[in-house]
């Protein structure tokens, strides 16, 4: 009976290992790189030469904008969506979700290919309007991502508290604010996660739209292709930290089981 | 009456933001126009240079089979750490949570990065051997096998696998028939995840990949910047494939839910 148990905990060791090579490794790895310049000698200038250059402050700046003005789109677009299907009483709504939920699958850069065709025959030339542009590049890739939490959520809501608010006299409105608002809110949280820190990093949208290279993710990017690992590293420890500080304010309150990247559905 | 209409309204126009792009490329794919807003014929030639030229097909195949392959590796690393960490302590198990959500939060890009830091610049793996990139395909994986298969460990009746070592069933043959298929729905939905990460990943494959060696992502992005009217529109055509393939699997996978409720074996 003993031995049993022990192989069956031995099957984790190869996963262990795993994690220990390809996600704790490479984080030191970051580390040392970050505080080091290209002869391995201490160094503090990745990090003072990030927050004195104005280049690089303006990118922080600018990825916080975006990432917070798409989030608020997402957010302002999905809950309504999300809240209409889920309170509906169509037959066909668990069809129609999947169809919101579908793009998920498609390749995003064949979908911003898509995007970017036709934004051009509207705009004519995308770089005129980069900010909106991106929104909404953003926004189109990353609006799946926030229904389906939302909508999850909002299916589990127990429908008896809505007739109780409804009993005791609570209008409409006040329902809403009052019990399927705050109920709902583990959802909202966590399609936030889903699409905050994505807009923050993902630079290919704004890449592909109209050749911009402004945004946090770019940066990497960019001392990628310069060979200049130790400034790189740097940006990721940075981007790394704000992850970090988000994860742990959002994971007090996010819904586990509503979605990650699409597997809700699967 | 008008509130409905109104809500539908608007679940109308999110699905055509969500959708126009897309279409309307689908039906330009079947042009010979290379610009939307001028039809002049129909024309299968964006099908025909797809299926066709050797570039486009090895850039196919190559991101289909780094899918599947990561994927399958995925799937064995992130099960056996599942079923390893369930029967481990409770400190141990944390742990193993702990570190396995890092490249679940973390960005892709610092994923990427990092994983080819580690590589190809501190051990001095070439990229060319395509270790780097089945390495972060595995990374960006297996860490939602895990995910997956783990609920269903703890859903699991454990004193089936008891009952089968007490009748005499050796712990490798109890694991395989009694533990296995129990979580099996975890492993399937953990694969499919990890395939659909893995053909969608730009940012581990742009910094790990061989020079020579495109997915359809990284592939997309060069594309689009080059002037190539032959290939922008020949991945119109993909565009439209890939649509289908999608809406095909959605279809059966709702037909088979619903074909499920009605025998009335729902499950979660």
């Amino acid at each position: 009976m003993c031995k049993s148990i022990f192989s069956r905990k031995q099957l984790g060791i190869p996963y262990i290992l795993f994690l220990f090579l390809f996600v704790i490794a490479p984080l030191f790895v970051i580390v040392f790189f970050a505080f080091t310049n290209g002869e391995g000698q201490f160094t503090m200038k990745n990090l003072t030469g990030f927050f004195t250059d104005s280049n690089t402050l303006g990118t922080l700046a600018y990825s916080f904008g975006i990432a917070i003005v798409t989030t608020c789109v997402c957010l302002l677009l999905a809950y309504p969506v999300a809240y209409i299907l889920a309170r509906s009483h169509m037959k066909m709504k668990s069809v129609v979700i999947m169809i919101f939920v579908m793009p998920m699958w498609i390749n995003f850069t064949l979908r911003i290919t898509a995007l970017k065709e036709i934004l051009t025959v509207i705009e004519g030339n995308l770089a005129f309007y980069p900010f909106m542009n991106t929104v909404i590049g953003m926004t189109y890739d990353f609006l799946p991502f926030m229904i389906l939490p939302i909508y999850t959520t909002l299916m589990k809501l127990d429908n008896s508290l809505l007739e109780a608010a409804n009993d005791l006299g609570a209008s409409g409105r006040q329902t809403f604010f009052h019990v399927t608002l705050p109920l709902s809110m583990p959802g909202v949280v966590s399609g936030i996660s889903m699409v905050f820190l994505p807009a923050m990093t993902n630079y290919v949208v704004l890449d592909m739209l109209y050749n911009s290279t402004y945004i946090m993710g770019s940066l990497i990017g960019s001392y990628f292709s310069a060979y200049n690992w130790n400034g790189g590293s740097m940006i990721a420890l940075i981007l790394l930290l704000i992850i970090c500080i988000f994860t742990l304010a959002t994971n007090r309150v996010a819904d586990e089981d509503a979605g990650n990247r699409g597997g809700a559905l699967l | 009456m008008i509130r409905k209409l109104f809500r539908i309204i608007f679940i109308c126009l999110v699905l055509l933001f969500l959708y126009a792009p897309i279409l309307v490329l689908m039906v330009y794919s079947f042009t010979d126009s290379a610009n939307i807003g001028v039809i002049r014929e129909i024309s299968f030639d964006n099908y025909i240079t797809l299926f066709t030229k050797s570039e486009l097909r090895s850039m196919i195949w190559g991101t289909i089979v780094l899918a599947v392959l990561s994927a399958v590796l995925a799937t064995i690393l992130g099960t056996l750490g599942a079923i390893g960490a369930f029967y481990s302590k409770k400190q141990i198990m944390v742990a193993i949570n702990t570190v396995n959500q890092v490249p679940v939060v973390n960005a892709d890009v610092v994923t990427g990065f990092s994983i080819c830091i580690l590589l190809a610049v501190v051990v001095g793996v070439s990229k060319d051997s395509f270790l780097p990139l089945v390495a972060g395909h595995v990374t960006l994986c297996a860490p939602f096998v895990y995910l997956s298969v783990l609920p269903k460990l703890k859903q699991m009746d454990g004193s089936l696998y008891e009952a089968a070592i007490d009748l005499g069933a050796s712990p490798a043959t109890a694991l395989w028939r009694i533990v296995i298929p129990q979580i099996f729905s975890g492993i399937i939905s953990g694969f499919a995840l990890a395939i659909t990460l893995s053909l969608d990943d730009y940012f581990i494959t742009t910094y790990t990949k061989p020079a020579t060696f495109d997915t359809i992502s990284t592939y997309v992005v060069n594309a689009t910047k080059g002037a190539q009217t032959e290939i922008k529109t020949a991945l119109w055509a993909l565009s439209t494939v890939i649509f289908l393939i999608v809406l095909c699997i959605v279809a059966a996978m709702n037909f088979a839910a619903s074909v499920k409720e009605k025998n009335g074996k729902a499950g979660a």
